[in-house]
């Protein structure tokens, strides 16, 4: 090849390996995140739990029961305490239940908080369906104002026979960090 | 093309467009972050001496961790081959320079800034980035002032990174001489061009999810932010999903450097030339698809750790086919253990203790006691100290005479060898003990029953760092020397030997014929 051909055929691979960079940069900022998401969405991998009202049908199947266990923790030292009434409960597939959580604003001033749920086994997730529940909108509190925030919720007897525990997982954050998008 | 010379002073290095200046001042770059990077690892090694905090706040030690990563990693390890690319490449494969010279000096030029960008952040309230190499959120994004300047700083890298690659596959792809078909090209070659693809398709990635960090910092989005709706165990899979290829872009040129050197020194052709090819190939598709099995523990099903484990596993094959045919070649052949092959013998042996606890964390009921203990940090260290950095070694040794024209001080090499090779088992083989026994990583206090293996591992450090000041006298000695024949050693193979020592400021102007040239020897 002379010169001429060579710099020709380089310029063209320049640019292609170029597209296909920006093409990767593009791949993992604006496709990735969508797609894992979507992909969360579907399988319930990640721990993705539903965060609107899930609709109620009961049809209790009194032969099983499974286990539910409550976690709480507050995000970054925030001045809030925020627990479970009960750690656990015991439940029948396809009965509606009722579970409390304690929240209580620590500090002088007015605040706003709202929770984050997540759901283990990952097997679960779709199972797992909240009616009502405090984590589907933000909380104003008062300074040092305590109250008693709602949950309600079924778990689908269609949950796969291996799971016997659920772990209901909320974090406590400041609400001004929490944007729904 | 008119015979001239390089411009004089500085201005033959800051507009420097010729592919040996560029590629000496890449090695020169990284071993001064060789040396950098080494000495933050002696302050970690050093608090980790004894039980209990003595040297350093927990928080510097922190500090260490991550820089002493990003220093080596992106400072060291892959600049250093990158320069061997730049000096050899073109004479290997016949090409008069790099395909991009101005291109090329721009990504060199790069690595500068953004490094001196990343050492500054040592200087800032707050402190330099402390959250490990991996930069996981929601810690990274507590790290103080110096959080920009990590993201900005690790955006150049990856694009001096992916401008050094992109040249690297124009130039082997079209500057070659005319009859050195592709599967006829030495191995360095092959090993670099997937390389420089693996560098293109995850880099940008890479710079992909950090600036998805910048943004969640600083323009209130939430890909990584739980109270958003992002998911923080995201970062980890995009991270990964560069993470995996990228210990990859860090070994696959050793193998070509080892591939080059073996059949020298033993006197034969590499065994396998072609299975070697379809093995490195092998090797860089698969590890696409294996980044999970970083994360065993993040709450994967159990459908996802079983394929990430047997994905994983299967890297043992091509590998193990590179490793059969490096002992092949050596089968029979007259061997002689000079320098460069002693590196090379080392790399074979220790590179593959490090692919058996690559095996063992590869298994998901196995890993999930060893994840983030000092058995990972044992692992990695034996695929990169006595791997990557014994083959640049290795290389250095192999052609320093061809590029000075004067044979390096063998006595004070192979001291460097024995030095280096006891040291750096002394350093990390107690290390595997440590996370058996379930010593975490990334801590500067420990409880007592860890003291003794880790103070051997401290005297061990301590003999690696003074040991690479043998190798800084071989090189600042290197012109002392016989001069070195044109051939420099007893067998070599390739083009680059039929070019004078030391290769003149010019090569290859008209392009040679390959094949006559190379056949001559054999």
């Amino acid at each position: 090849m002379d010169t001429e051909t060579t710099q020709l055929s380089n310029r063209s691979l320049t640019v292609r390996l170029v597209l296909f960079a920006t093409g990767m940069f593009a791949f993992g900022f604006l496709v990735l995140p969508p797609l894992y998401d979507v992909f969360c969405e579907i399988t319930g991998f990640g721990g993705r739990t539903n965060t609107t009202a899930a609709l109620a049908e009961e049809s209790p199947d009194l032969s099983r029961t499974v286990r539910i266990e409550f976690v709480t923790t507050v995000n970054n030292f925030a001045p809030w305490q925020f627990e479970p009434a009960v750690d656990s409960m015991t439940v029948h597939p396809g009965q509606m239940y009722y579970a409390a959580f304690n929240a209580t604003n620590l500090s002088a001033e007015d605040r706003t908080g709202q929770a984050v749920p997540s759901i283990s086994p990952v097997s679960a997730t779709e199972h797992f369906r909240k009616i009502e529940c405090f984590c589907f909108s933000s909380q104003e509190f008062a300074a040092n104002e305590q109250r008693a925030l709602p949950l309600q919720f079924i778990v689908d007897p269609n949950l796969p026979e291996y799971v016997d525990t659920i772990t209901l997982s909320y974090t406590y954050f400041e609400s001004k960090h929490v944007t729904r998008r | 093309m008119a015979d001239h010379g390089p411009a004089r002073g500085i201005r033959r290095w800051l507009y420097a467009t010729n592919h040996k200046d560029i590629g000496t001042m890449y090695l020169v770059f990284s071993l001064i972050m060789f040396f950098v990077g080494g000495t933050m690892a002696l302050v970690i090694r050093s608090e980790l001496m004894s039980p209990g905090l003595q040297f350093v706040h927990p928080e510097f030690f922190n500090q260490m961790t991550t820089m002493h990563a990003l220093i080596m990693v992106f400072g060291a390890v892959m600049p250093a081959f990158v320069g061997l690319a730049n000096w050899m490449i073109p004479m290997m494969i016949g090409a008069p320079d790099m395909a991009l010279p101005r291109m090329n000096n721009w990504s060199f030029w790069i690595l500068p800034v953004a490094f001196s960008i990343l050492m500054s952040t040592l200087l800032m309230p707050g402190g330099a980035p402390a959250s490990g190499w991996t930069m996981y959120p929601p810690l990274v994004l507590q790290t103080g002032d110096a959080f920009p300047f990590l993201i900005f700083s690790i955006h150049l890298m990856g694009l001096s990174s992916i401008m050094g690659a992109i040249n690297i596959i124009v130039t082997i792809l079209n500057m070659r001489a005319p009859d050195m078909w592709l599967l006829k090209m030495p191995m360095f070659v092959w090993t670099w061009l997937i390389t420089a693809y693996l560098l293109i398709a995850v880099m940008p990635v890479l710079a992909g999810a950090v600036t998805m960090l910048l943004t969640d910092q600083f323009f209130g989005t939430s890909f990584f932010l739980a109270a958003g709706g992002g998911d923080p165990v995201m970062f980890q899979h995009i991270f990964w999903f560069f993470g995996h290829p990228e210990v990859y872009i860090m070994i696959l040129p050793a193998f070509g450097v080892v591939s080059e050197i073996i059949p020298t020194f033993s006197r034969k052709p590499l065994f396998g030339h072609d299975a070697m090819v379809y093995a490195a190939s092998c090797i860089a598709f698969l590890s696409f698809i294996v980044w999970a099995h970083h994360m065993f523990t993040v709450g994967m099903p159990l459908s996802g750790q079983l394929f990430f484990m047997f994905a994983t596993m299967l890297i043992a094959i091509p590998t193990g086919v590179k490793i059969f045919n490096w002992v092949g070649t050596m089968w029979r052949g007259a061997m002689t253990f000079e320098t460069p092959m002693l590196f090379s013998l080392a790399f074979v042996f220790l590179f593959t203790i490090g692919g058996f606890s690559g095996v063992m964390l590869a298994m998901v009921p196995a890993d999930i006691q060893y994840h983030d203990s000092y058995f990972v940090v044992a692992h990695f260290h034996y695929v990169l100290v006595p791997g990557s950095v014994f083959a640049i070694f290795a290389a250095v040794y192999y052609w320093l005479p061809k590029w000075t024209g004067h044979m390096y001080n063998e006595t004070a090499g192979k001291l460097h060898f024995w030095a280096s090779a006891i040291f750096v088992n002394l350093t990390f083989f107690p290390m595997h003990f440590l996370g058996l026994a379930g010593m975490p990583r990334r801590i500067p206090d420990y409880s007592t029953q860890f003291a003794d293996f880790n103070a051997m591992a401290t005297i061990g450090a301590i003999g690696f760092g003074v040991s690479q000041l043998i190798f800084l006298y071989v090189l600042l000695t290197a012109k002392k020397g016989a001069e070195a024949t044109d051939r420099v050693w007893e067998a070599p193979r390739g083009l680059e030997w039929t070019v004078p020592s030391p290769a003149p400021y010019h090569t290859f102007e008209t392009p040679p014929k390959a094949r006559i040239a190379t056949e001559a020897f054999e």
